[in-house]
Formats: structure tokens, sequence, C-alpha cells
């Protein structure tokens, strides 16, 4: 290309006129050329125009309301969760003031430094340090990490006094639970723990660290209640999530306290009395409500607030004794002579034999080619239907159960609340076992007659909890549907079920109830099996029921040679168990107890039955104001 | 008529004063009103702190406006003359920032001179387009026609463009390439050459795709679906678009603005002040922002309209469609419309560059406007 000079000589063109035509034209084309772009450049400001119209106008209110979730967090608190308490109002679990050392990483200049003086002060185990470290890592550098909880005094005051050298330290306070009755109320108050991925719920407060939930009894059953509901604060935050201020506080709603219907002193006094293996599940007769449910041996709840140990855990996985089982709910044991009222009913219900028919007992039933032994090797004689529950005659009801069949005799057993799910608020109560022809074919197996004359003692296959044997005795001793229940008021306000009229009746007739409950107190006060359970006469009296309950089968050779259930190994021995109501003219108190292994339920059931009895009159027997009922007299 | 006044004003001996007088002193209230614009931005970008932005913006300005109006009375011949000089200094640069530059975001882009950081690519545009409208200027309308006269002038555009591309910086390759194209277009080339031009490029665009880098790819990835990545590459732009969105047509008020104040908004001072803007002075403000960036435009059309010289047009044309495309390419990224792309918005936003180079473009538009009647010499085939 020539080297161009912008103001050198005259263009090869020549000439001013040409020149001047061809700058017109260029100019022209120039023009036109300019005016495209610069409309090309106009509609394009008109497109930002209208897209920050849309953006800002039209959908504004949505950006809007985004610009203020980026802004505001909202951070939860928990409220203090609800206290449990006894029937007169002692609190059995409640909240403990919980000192906790916080560090904020970014106050200190040197983490480990600051780390370190403070375990010269507060020790800090090797798992405590690992974790800390791991948090320090993991959250932002303004978010506050525990150090150590559940601080003494004594540590509080040496981290106030070495304050200076320890930035970023500060103690703030928290709540733990505590439960004062410790192992006399665990299987029924329950423990909280740390929340699992299971209890995860829609409750955003299970999202709060160091969070608890109720994990078993009523801790568990109305944790909701007790949980209350989370207060927020509202904050402005940046874009790191640094809190810049407070916008808006709101109170949560504290747990409501609880009160259960159980004696904590009543219920220590009986766990006093029992030996290990040994419940015993005490009931307000009229309207079920739960006055002491003991079993030993338990574990203390308090050791689940701050984690359980390994060795903890499996130590009370391994016993043999299962601490951390309720036996009153979830024990099951063959009811053995104390079902015999249940025979008897389903007998005179379905009318296969009136009160006063005798059967001859010779100490034993042939029955095909098996002989069914009554516990009286020589034989009742003749026995009538008092005088059979009286003595606990076998050969009575071996016959009165086959008369009147395994069915009839197991919707009887539902109708009194046995091998039915019961209402109360214990997780996990068991339903128990009451077999029926229909449960066995079920199975893939035949249901004989032999064994309906089984099960007419008792024995067999039925498998039940203390507690529905005690629901059994108040639902025989008032003819009421009661249920078992624990919880008399929430946040104050009574819960339903406190009256009698509450329960509806039975439907059974008043006329065989009036005959078992007199058979009772003939098993007691007439000679019968129980003597030895009589209570004082200021109480009123005591009817009840034995039972004794083979573990192991008693064979031929050893009932032949004599068999002497105190000579075998321990284990081998046979279940105690009795079941009683008091006072006998005007129910008040429903009782069953269960001694594993006590040989027998008028040895070793019964006189531990008359005690707790008699513990229960004292405590909160009718010269208690309030206590006295209406139907007096019957 | 129009015959006569050139010839009075063509003698370029005018002193110093006429040229002051000549100088479009509306304009310059104008930059000053959007410097000031700008100041306020940077206030509020500054939590209202002047010493963090805003003080350095106005120096910056300052500077920038004594430099602009000293090059305004500089002939327009002069600096045809000098046009290649500057456009060989510029692509001088581009080879001494791939070889000493500093790296920021994965690129080379900055050298350092004295207290400043210079960006040679911005540099280089407005001397491309003072390059190209010194090629042009005397062209013909049949020589333009001639492949052989485009030849050099596009070779001159993808020098720096291929530097530029090295660095590597996409965008500013991009918008390079476009300043280019539109002062071809304005200086007469056939339609049907840009027609052709464009298919190439549809062509080479996937091609070149391939090419680009993971962060190049992860803008455009991002761009066409903000929320599939909303706390990587998409934040920016979905914060941005909340601030915008949140502003509403009167805004948070001076300092109120949320998005900005609590950091949600990246980089608020440079790339994201109009976001800034938006959100604390609502549709309103960020309409009258744009009204008077799109003013600061026109002037660019209303000198090279009035030019009676091709060099004057084809610069003011080229200066225009530079500046038109830093104010389009900065709202069109911060509304979401165009991919992130890391350009300012000169004479508002905070950093010194792009404030200097423009101020040095608006000193040769002015220059264009002051000797708009210059007799720069006839036309050759």
């Amino acid at each position: 290309m020539t080297a161009w000079r912008p103001w050198g000589g005259p263009g090869l063109l020549g000439g001013e006129r040409s020149i001047r035509k061809e700058e017109e034209r260029r100019r022209g084309i120039f023009t036109r050329r300019a005016a495209v772009l610069g409309a090309i450049q106009l509609g394009a400001f008109g497109f930002l125009g209208s897209r920050l119209y849309r953006l800002q106008v039209e959908e504004g209110a949505r950006y809007a309301t985004l610009a203020e979730e980026n802004r505001v967090s909202a951070r939860l608190f928990a409220p203090p969760r609800g206290r449990i308490l006894d029937r007169n109002g002692k609190v059995v679990a409640g909240n403990r003031l919980n000192w906790r050392a916080l560090l904020v990483a970014e106050q200190t200049a040197d983490v480990g430094a600051t780390l370190e003086t403070f375990s010269k002060i507060v020790p800090l185990a090797d798992h405590d340090k690992a974790r800390i470290e791991r948090e320090i890592r993991r959250n932002r550098r303004f978010v506050p990490v525990i150090l150590r909880e559940f601080l003494s005094w004594e540590e509080m005051a040496r981290l106030e006094v070495n304050a200076p050298d320890l930035p970023g330290i500060s103690v703030d306070m928290g709540t733990t639970r505590i439960y004062p009755e410790t192992e006399h109320l665990a299987h029924v108050v329950g423990y909280v723990a740390a929340p699992a991925e299971r209890d995860l719920d829609d409750d955003p407060l299970l999202q709060l660290p160091g969070i608890r939930v109720g994990r078993a009894g009523v801790e568990r059953h109305h944790d909701r209640i007790l949980r209350g509901r989370a207060g927020a604060v509202e904050v402005e935050v940046n874009a790191v999530g640094r809190v810049i201020r407070e916008l808006d506080r709101r109170e949560g709603i504290p747990g409501q306290d609880v009160q259960i219907s159980i004696d904590a002193e009543l219920q220590k006094v009986i766990r006093g009395k029992i030996d290990e293996g040994t419940t015993a599940v005490l009931l307000d007769a009229r309207n079920g409500e739960v006055l002491a449910m003991a079993t030993k041996p338990s574990f203390d709840p308090n050791i689940f607030n701050a984690g359980v140990s390994a060795a903890q855990w499996r130590q009370w996985t391994a016993a043999r004794t299962t601490p951390l089982i309720n036996k009153a709910t979830n024990g099951l044991y063959a009811p053995g002579s104390t079902f015999k009222m249940i025979v008897a009913l389903a007998a005179l219900d379905a009318k296969v034999c009136r009160p006063g028919d005798i059967v001859s007992c010779p100490g034993h039933l042939d029955f095909g080619n098996n002989r069914f032994h009554c516990h009286n090797r020589n034989g009742h004689g003749g026995m009538n239907m008092r005088s059979a529950i009286m003595a606990s005659c076998d050969v009575y009801f071996y016959e009165m159960a086959r008369r009147v069949g395994i069915d009839r005799i197991a919707a009887m057993a539902n109708r009194f609340g046995l091998g039915v799910d019961l209402d109360i608020e214990l997780p996990g109560t068991r339903r128990g076992l009451v077999p029926t022809r229909g449960w066995r074919q079920a199975q893939g197996k035949p249901w004989s007659i032999g064994d309906t004359i089984v099960h007419g003692i008792g024995q067999g296959f039925y498998q039940l909890t203390p507690l529905s044997l005690a629901v059994m005795t108040a639902r025989l001793a008032t003819g009421r549907a009661v249920q078992p229940h624990l919880t008399r008021t929430i946040g104050g306000r009574p819960a339903r079920g406190s009256r009698p009229e509450d329960w509806p009746s039975l439907g059974v007739a008043e006329a065989d109830l009036r005959l078992i409950r007199e058979a009772m107190w003939g098993v007691v006060n007439g000679g019968g099996t129980a003597g030895v359970a009589r209570i004082p006469g200021q109480y009123g009296q005591l009817a009840g029921k034995t039972g004794t309950t083979q573990v192991r089968r008693v064979t031929r050779e050893q009932r032949e040679r004599g068999y002497n259930a105190n000579a075998v190994p321990r284990e081998w021995r046979p279940h105690a168990l009795f079941v009683c109501y008091a006072p006998h003219d005007n129910p008040l108190f429903a009782l069953s107890v269960i001694v594993e292994h006590g040989t027998s339920g008028s040895g070793a059931a019964a006189p531990l039955a008359r005690d707790i009895m008699v513990e229960a009159f004292q405590r909160l027997g009718p010269a208690r104001p309030g206590q006295r009922v209406a139907e007096a007299g019957r | 008529m129009i015959f006569e006044r050139r010839l009075l004003t063509r003698d370029r001996g005018t002193g110093i004063l006429e040229k002051l007088w000549q100088i479009p002193w509306s304009f310059v209230l104008l930059l000053c009103g959007v410097a000031a614009v700008g100041y306020v931005a940077l206030l509020s970008a500054g939590s209202g702190n002047p010493d963090l932005y805003a003080q350095k913006h106005a120096i910056r300005f300052g500077f920038g406006l004594v430099m602009m109006l000293c090059i305004a009375l500089v002939d327009i011949r002069v600096i045809a003359r000098f046009a290649w000089l500057g456009y060989l200094g510029g692509v001088a640069l581009l080879v001494l920032v791939l070889l000493h530059g500093n790296i920021g975001k994965g690129a080379q882009r900055w050298i350092d001179v004295g207290p400043i950081q210079l960006q040679p690519s911005e540099l280089m545009k407005i001397m491309l387009v003072l390059a190209l409208a010194a090629w042009f200027h005397r062209a013909s309308w049949e020589r333009i026609g001639n492949p052989l006269f485009l030849i050099p002038p596009a070779i001159a555009v993808l020098v720096p463009v291929g530097l530029i591309l090295k660095q590597p910086n996409l965008g500013t390759a991009l918008i390079t390439c476009m300043i280019g194209a539109a002062v071809f277009w304005a200086a007469g080339m056939r339609w049907w050459k840009f027609a052709i031009g464009f298919a190439a490029a549809a062509v080479a665009a996937p091609i070149a795709y391939d090419r680009l880098h993971d962060y190049q790819r992860a803008r455009i990835t991002t761009f066409l679906d903000p929320e599939s990545d909303p706390l990587g590459a998409g934040y920016n732009i979905i914060q941005s678009k909340i601030a915008l969105g949140s502003g509403g047509m009167w805004g948070k008020g001076f300092l109120q603005g949320t998005q900005g104040h609590l950091n949600f908004l990246p980089e608020k001072q440079t790339d994201f002040i109009f976001t800034m803007i938006a959100e604390e002075f609502g549709l309103v403000g960020a309409l009258t922002t744009l009204g008077m960036l799109l003013l600061i435009v026109a002037f660019c059309y209303l000198v090279a309209f009035r030019s009676r010289h091709q060099f004057g047009r084809l610069l003011a044309i080229g200066l225009g469609t530079n500046y038109f495309l830093y104010v389009f390419v900065n709202v069109a990224m911060v509304t979401g419309s165009i991919p992130v792309g890391g350009v300012p918005l000169p004479l508002i936003s905070h950093g010194g560059s792009a404030m200097l180079t423009v101020m040095l473009g608006f000193g040769l538009l002015l220059s264009a406007y002051v000797h708009r009647d210059a007799e720069m010499g006839p036309m050759r085939e």
C-alpha cells in the first residue's frame, strides 16, 4: 500500500467538484450506516431498560422476598423442657443448670495455646480434644464451640480468675435433665438423650445442637408436650453468616409440666422391699391410675443425659437380669392359678356350669392317654366354684376349661385386659399372648382338648405382663373396663380418666363377679391358700389369688419321688404370683406381684403383696382427704 | 453554505482560547454528572466511608478530566498522524503484558505503570479505533469494495485480538472484535461481506468453545442456567438479580441496600456497581443512570454526524461503540442477560485503568469535535 498522507497533495481523482461529489456520496453512506448502528445501540439500551423493568417492577416482589431470606436468618433456641411430677407434686424429672465453657476461635490469636491453657485449668480428655479440634476446623471462626459441659463451681471460679489468659473462652448457662429418683422411677419416667436419625421429625427444635428428646417411658410418650415449642431470634446476617444485629425475638413456648399418678415415695418404699427379679404393679382400682410400678434391677437414667459409655451399655445389655427392661410392661409370664378367675367367669358366662356344681377332685384328671395332675396329689374331693378358687383346685379348672373351650376363655381374658394392647403411656409395652384355637392353627399346629385343659390353670402358651394382671384384678374388683394410665395433669389441667365414671362397665354379670370376689376374699380370709396375706382390720379386708408357675416341667419320676421345689437350683424354681385388691367391700387398690423363682405364690408373693398393700393404705388410704369414693358400703 | 463555513475554519492556526470555546462543555458537565453518580455509588459501596473507594474515584476522574481536556486541544491532524504509532504502542504493551504481566483470575492482564495498574487491552481498543479510522479515512466507496484493501485493517484487528485471547480474556477479545466490526461497517464495507463473516464466526464458535478455558466454559454454562450451581459460578448472577429486583421502583435508599452492605453482592465496587445503584435507588435511579450513559453514546454520534472528515466520523463511531459496549455488556451482565465477563462500568465503577482509557478516548472525541471542520486532505481512490 502506498503511504498515506492525510494532508498531502491533490488525490488521484483530482478536481474540486468530483472530490466534493465523492465526499457527499461517502458521507451519505456513512450517515445511513451510522444510523443503523445507532438504532441497534438504542435498541440495546431499550432492551436493558425493559430488562430492568422486568426485574425490578414485575418480579420485584419475588426478589424482595429472596433478599429478605438472604438477610434474615432465624436462629432457634430451646425452651426449658417441662418437668415430670409425681402425684404429690414431687419433681421426678427436672432441669438443672449446666455451665458450659465455650470457645470462639476468632476471638483468640492462637487457638492451640488457649486450649492448652484451658486444659491446665479444666482437664480435657483426649477424645474431647479431638472433638474440639474437629469442630473448630469444621465451623466458621465466629461460631462458639463447646469445650466442656457440667462445669463445677470450682472449675468456673478458676476459669474466671484466669480469664485474662483465656481469650475467646466464655462460660454460658444451659440446662440439663436431672432425675432425683435415680433408678427408682427409671422405667416409668424414662430418660432423654440426643435425638437419633429416626427421631427427627418436622420440629425444627431437633436440629439444635445439644437438644435432648425423650427416648423411653413418659419422657418419650409426652415428648412433644414436654419439649415445648422453639423460640426464635431473627437476626440479620451477612454473606458469610455472621450476625450483624437482632431484628426480632419470639419467645418459645416452654414445655408443659406433666404430673403422673405414681407416688414416688411409695415406689421407693416398694422397691426397698423387693428383690432382684421381682415386679409389683399397684393400680388405683377405681380409675386405673398407676400408683407404683416397681421392678428390680433398674438403672440410673441420669447417665443417659451425658451419654452412655460403651462399657456401661455392654454391661446393661449383657446382664441376664435385663436392668434396662421394664418387666412390669415387658416381662412376660404365665399367669398360673391367678388366671383361674377368668376361666371361672368364662364358664359362668357360657353357662356351662352353675356356681354350686360339684366337681370331684381325686388329685388328677385323666383325659385320653394323659393324666393331668392337681397340685394337691391327694385330691381336694368335691369342689364347687368358690371352694375351687379358694383351694386353687386344678382339676376343677381342668374340667371347666374342657367344658367352656379355649376360645371363650380367651375372649373373657381379653375383656379383662389380658392379651390386648393396653393404653398406657409407656412406649414399647407388650401385649402378651392369650392363645386361641385359631392362633395355634395359624401356626400350622393342631389344637387338642388336652391343650385346652392345660390352659385352664393358666399354664401353656400364656404370656402376660405383670401390668396386665394388675389390670385384670382392678377390673375384677370394679367391673369397669379401667385402662392403666400414668398421666394425671398436663400443664395443670386434669387429664381424662381420673374418675371411675370415665370407664365403661365390662358388661360381665354382676352376680358372677360377686361370686368371684367372694372366692378371692375367701382365698385370704376364708381359709384359702393365702391366709398369710391378711391385712390389719383398719384397712379393710384383702381379696386375692395366688399363682405358682413352673418354669421347668416336673417329670413323672420327680413327682413320684416327692417333688420339692426348694431343693432344685434357683433358676429352675417356679415363679410366684399374687394378685389382689383391697378393701374387699370398696376396692381402692389393685396389685399384682410376681417373684421370679419365688417357688410358691402363697409363700413368696402373697406376703410381699400384703406388705405393699399396707404401705399403700398408709400413704394413700381412705383416711386421706379426697380419696374416699362415693359408692361406699357396696 | 457548508463549503464556505469550512473555508472559514479550516485554518489550523486557530488559537487556544477559540478551541476552549469550541469544547462542548455540556458534554463535560454530563461526564461530571456520571462521575458524581459513581461517587455516590462508591460512597455506598464503602458503607459511607469515602476513603475506601469514592475519594480515589474523584481524584482519578479529576486527573482524567484534565488529560481529556488537554487531548481535546491537540489538533486532530496530529492525532491522525500518530494513529498507527499509537496502535503499535498498544500492541507492544499487549506483548509486554504477556511476558511480564501480573496474573489476575488466571489471566495475565495488568502491568504496573507507576502507581496505577494498566490493562493494555483497554488501551488497545482506543488505539485500534484510531488506526482503523486513519486507514479508512481517505478510502473511497470503490476502494473499500476492493477485498485486498480490507486485508491490512483486518490483520490490524486480529493481531490484538489474538494477543488478548492469549491472556486469556475472552470477553475483551470479543468486544475488541465488535468495535473493529463497527468501524468496518461505518466505513462502508459491503454488507454481504459482513454476512459471510458472521457465518464464518457461527461455524467457528463450536470449535472455539472446545479450546476455551474451563472457567470460560463455566461462565457460558452458568449463564445458560444460573440456578444450576447456586453457590458456585451462578452465585454472582443470582445475588445480583436479587439485589436488582429487591430494589423495586424506588429503591431501598442510600446506604440501605442489604444485598450490597451485607456482602451478598460480589465485587460490588467494581463490576457490580450498577447493581448497587439499582438496589438503593430503584428502577428510577437505574434508568436515570442508564439515560445519562445513553447521552454519552449519543454525543459520540453527534460528533460523528457533525464531523466534516471521515477520520473524525469513524473515530467518533468507534469510540461511541467502545463506550456503548462497556455499558451494554456490564448492565446486561448484572441483569443476568449475558455471561459474567468482568467488564467494568467506566466512570462509575472503581478502577483506574478503564476510567483513564475511557477519558483518553473522550479526549480524542472532543478533539474530533473541536476540529470537526479541519481540512484533512482529499480522498484517494
